[in-house]
């Protein structure tokens, strides 16, 4: 690994499946990925933390609710509340909002079916650990494949999350039109990744990690990579 | 109380008279119930192959690829680099026809641990799927079920579902046929086979995984080795629940536990639970075991002998370890989550003993459970005239375009997006081509090496000639690998027949294995094993034969395969291969005549042996832009398919003397359409020439409509529209 490059961990629960593919993603984009696991309080040393997709605890009483309660997701909301870039991908997301760290829910899709496609995203904000130096409005390529990724949340908090700009990926057409016809799951106002306030924490439902080598996929999740890559070294020098 | 509850115990139990008898001979005594339990589970059709195996050693098993040939859990090839593709497939039709969501699951998670069993990380699931008329509503539910199921467990373990053909015919309304296929990748030198380890005298024999409960008694008895009669749904209880939260605990300890090298032996529990993974283990170390049922886990409290030892609760596997490896074992197992039960070790002598509250409950010999059961030589009768009029020949006053239309909206030929999309295709990071395409290529980790994958069968072939159908589904598979580029090396397979008593089905049978085994020589890719599911018959209505053939191929280089759909503009169309006047069979015939009789397509072995080394010489010489098997719905279904999936247009010439439909929608063998640079027109005719290929010019690739010239000039986007929402249109969902 090259010397200098940002540590990133990227955590194992019983029934994470996709942890190996984000690990792997991090080194193809030039960081350093390091395994976590979810039962102990070690981050060991990482510069930032990636929760990955799966059916952690097999999604019992619901997607990510058990996760939550990981002796390692102690560690976790302290990293993220000093400010460590945290980024959670699908299950990953649904632990960070049972967890509280991001606004909203994840329920089963609308067609009540699991889904896997590729689609495209909206750039909502550039505020975020995971889009730093991307422009809103760009568009990117990325696949998703959930059966629990419809995003809703409380009519209260709705004007908050869209009103303070938590709102960091939306659903769009291939040409950035946010319409019905390219909200693949139901999710409220097509949204489908948030941020908490201070933007280190992200959560989307779509898979970055399987967009980064066009051998295999679209390459859609190389800027968020990149940008999270960057913010974690950012995080290391500060 | 009906009769057969008052049937003698082996009777209910699906065992036969003689059968009892030959029991009774083994331990000079009556059986008691424990053992009778055990006898009837392991000498029953789906365990034993006994109606099977006289048939199944005919055919080709070695090959310089083949690592491991039937017999084993999995066959294993040599994929280079020191690393092994498992791979092997299965059926669930049974439970499926009863409880399509959990039939098709539980078929998925133990297909899957028979991959683990050999030390290998499953990397690829397929899933050949037959089902009845969409148009009828019990077919539909099963077909959302079955589909759900694959989806709801094959996602949740992490192995990406890649492929597998979806068909439809009037035979499987009562009898859907589900096949899954699973494919594993491990060191050569790590496989876990019957020789690779040595057990030991007084090794632990350790059960890891879930409790065992009520669930699936004597599932391989009941269920897949009968007929499906009225009332079937009381044998719900003999299908099983799957949870694959605890499968994915299973892959990941016991690839743990197999690269620390804490084993002696590994073993999943399957059909016939306990009986069978002891019994095998067992047997296959030379040794008897002494087995406690008092220390196995129970789900439920007053479980009886007999079904701890027939239980298919599923998520269970069985290791042999040796004492002193016995904390790190469990070590390893706690780390999961999952825990460890000494249930038995390894004794001298071969005898299977069973104690329960300190008692014996059975004791009989290993080895006759499993090497010894009966052999049956059935009897076969070539059923009556069964063809019927060939269509070939049949004047036909149709428009040619709304009958391509026709076929593309046809259940078998239209997209299957509607599952796949219910599939996780992409975890592991390694799908090149998913499913949809002729084959899947699934990259092998770390590597530019690609496994080709494709699973076929052909059912409506099978029916006129069991013997030509067999062939055809093993050249099909073949060249759905060869066309993306690929190397086929050897094949698995899943034989779907109705009840093998009648000798009719086992002429079918018998028929199917000769067909496999010319197929295999000729094109030099042995059986590595594979699965019989007989008694895919309910009432007066049996399945057509289908030998469904898993073929695995190698690609080289994975950058270097051939899409199946024309990629651009300005390219030249060929069609590789000849087309005669064979409608007999077709997709023509059935979905456009109604008249599914006839003479299937002759099949040229050689010819198609020339065609596939052709393939896979143009694809390294980087030649092909995109090649498509010619298949379903024959040369106009596969021109339109071409264009569909990239929205590229054609205009062709079909040529020849041939009526205009005929050339359009026979299902000649050996035949693929190629897209090649203009630039490269003249290597291709000289390669193909090279191997003795027919290879004729048919148009160009470009623009936004396909023409036939005087035949059918559609917008491409109309034939994409009918081919893409046909099954959601038959499923009443608004498009």
């Amino acid at each position: 690994m090259t010397a200098g490059a940002p540590r990133v961990g990227v955590v194992t629960f019983p029934g994470s499946l996709d942890d190996r593919d984000a690990l792997r993603a991090v080194a193809t984009m030039g960081g350093d990925p390091v395994a976590l696991w979810h039962a102990g309080h070690d981050l060991r040393g990482v510069d930032a933390v990636i929760l990955p997709g799966g059916f952690s605890y097999g999604d019992y009483l619901r997607a990510g609710a058990i996760a939550a309660h990981a002796p390692l997701m102690e560690e976790i909301r302290a990293f993220a509340g000093r400010g460590g870039p945290v980024l959670g991908i699908c299950n990953g997301f649904q632990i960070l909002c049972e967890t509280g760290l991001l606004p909203g829910a994840l329920i089963r899709n609308r067609s009540l079916r699991f889904i896997c496609r590729e689609v495209t995203l909206r750039v909502e904000t550039a505020q975020t650990s995971v889009t730093r130096g991307l422009e809103p409005g760009e568009t990117l390529r990325i696949p998703l494949k959930h059966g629990e990724g419809q995003w809703v949340t409380t009519p209260e908090q709705l004007p908050r999350v869209e009103g303070e700009g938590l709102v960091t990926f939306r659903y769009c057409s291939a040409t950035g039109i946010v319409d019905a016809d390219s909200n693949p799951n139901g999710a409220t106002n097509n949204i489908a990744g948030v941020r908490n306030e201070a933007g280190n924490v992200v959560g989307l439902m779509p898979h970055p990690e399987h967009a980064v080598d066009p051998d295999v996929g679209p390459t859609g999740g190389q800027p968020l990579f990149a940008a999270f890559l960057e913010s974690a070294l950012a995080g290391a020098r500060a | 109380m009906t009769s057969q509850d008052e049937a003698p115990l082996h009777r209910r139990l699906g065992l036969q008279d003689d059968e009892y008898d030959r029991i009774v001979g083994t331990l000079g005594r009556e059986p008691n119930r424990a053992e009778l339990a055990m006898y009837s589970v392991m000498w029953s059709e789906h365990c034993s192959y006994k109606s099977s195996k006289i048939h199944l050693k005919t055919l080709p098993i070695e090959g310089p690829a083949v690592l491991v040939g039937p017999g084993q859990d999995a066959g294993a090839v040599d994929v280079g680099d020191g690393m092994a593709a498992v791979f092997k497939m299965e059926s669930h039709s049974h439970p499926s026809a009863i409880e399509p969501y959990q039939g098709a699951a539980t078929g998925v998670g133990g297909i899957v641990r028979d991959i683990i069993s050999m030390g290998a990380r499953p990397v690829a699931l397929l899933d050949p799927l037959m089902f009845g008329p969409l148009t009828e509503a019990k077919n539909r539910w099963l077909f959302e079920g079955v589909i759900a199921g694959i989806g709801g467990y094959g996602n949740c373990i992490g192995v990406p579902t890649v492929g597998g053909e979806i068909r439809f015919a009037d035979a499987h309304s009562s009898n859907p046929c589900v096949n899954v296929m699973c494919v594993g990748l491990a060191r050569a030198e790590d496989l876990v086979t019957a020789t690779s380890l040595t057990p030991h005298v007084g090794s632990f024999m350790v059960l890891y995984g879930a409790a065992t409960g009520r669930d699936g008694i004597g599932g391989v008895s009941v269920l897949a080795s009968a007929t499906l009669e009225g009332g079937a749904e009381g044998s719900r209880p003999s299908v099983q629940i799957g949870d694959p939260f605890a499968e994915k605990l299973l892959i990941e300890a016991s690839l743990e536990l197999i690269a620390d090298g804490l084993l002696e032996g590994l073993q999943d529990l399957g059909g016939a639970g306990l009986t069978c993974a002891l019994s095998e283990s067992a047997a296959r170390a030379g040794m008897g075991a002494r087995l406690d049922l008092d220390a196995v886990p129970l789900r439920e409290a007053g479980m009886e002998a007999f079904e701890i030892l027939t239980s298919e609760s599923q998520e269970r596997m069985l290791a042999i370890v040796h004492p002193s490896r016995l904390d790190e074992v469990r070590a390893v197992c706690a780390r999961w989550g999952l825990a460890i039960a000494v249930v038995a070790e390894l004794t001298e002598g071969g005898r299977l003993e069973v104690r329960s509250g300190g008692e014996v409950v059975a004791d009989v010999p290993a080895r006759s459970l499993t090497d010894d059961s009966p052999e049956y030589d059935r009897p076969r009768t070539a059923p009556g005239p069964v063809r019927g009029e060939d269509p070939t020949f049949a004047p036909f006053d149709g428009d040619p375009q709304e009958a391509l239309l026709t076929l593309l909206r046809s259940a078998t030929i239209a997209s299957k997006r509607w599952a796949f999309e219910q599939y996780d295709q992409i975890v592991q990071g390694n799908t090149v081509d998913g499913p949809g395409s002729d084959a899947a290529i699934v990259r092998i980790d770390g590597t530019l090496k690609g496994l080709a994958l494709s699973a076929d069968g052909k059912g409506r072939f099978g029916r006129l000639d069991p013997y030509l159908g067999a062939m055809h589904a093993v050249a099909e598979a073949a060249r759905n690998v060869a066309v993306s580029g690929a190397r086929p090396l050897a094949i698995t397979n899943c034989l779907n027949f109705g009840d093998p008593e009648r000798p009719e089905v086992m002429w079918q049978f018998a028929e199917s294995i000769r067909g496999l085994r010319d197929a295999c020589e000729a094109l030099g890719t042995p059986v590595t094993g594979g699965n019989v599911s007989f008694y895919n018959e309910s009432g007066d209505s049996a399945i057509d034969p289908t030998p469904v053939i898993g073929m695995l191929g190698l690609l080289e280089d994975h950058r270097l395969r051939v899409p199946s759909a024309f990629p651009r503009g300005g390219l030249v169309i060929y069609l590789l291969g000849e087309t005669f006047a064979e409608l007999g069979g077709s997709e023509f015939a059935e979905a456009v005549l109604d008249a599914p009789g006839g003479q299937p397509p002759a099949l040229d072995l050689e010819r198609e042996r020339a065609l596939l080394d052709m393939l896979h010489d143009a694809a390294g010489h980087v030649m092909l832009q995109s090649a498509h098997d010619c298949g379903d719905g024959g040369l106009a279904v596969t021109l339109a398919e071409c264009a569909i999936g990239t929205g590229h247009g054609f205009a062709v010439m079909v040529p020849g003397d041939l009526p205009p439909h005929v050339t359009l929608f026979s299902e000649s063998a050996s035949r693929a359409v190629i897209a090649v640079e203009p630039a490269a027109e003249p290597a291709l005719v000289a390669l193909a020439a090279e191997h003795g290929v027919a290879c004729e010019r048919l148009g160009e690739t470009g623009g936004p409509r396909a023409v036939i010239e005087g035949l059918v000039d559609v917008p491409v986007a109309d034939l994409a529209d009918t081919w893409a929402h046909a099954i959601p249109r038959l499923l009443g969902e608004a498009v």
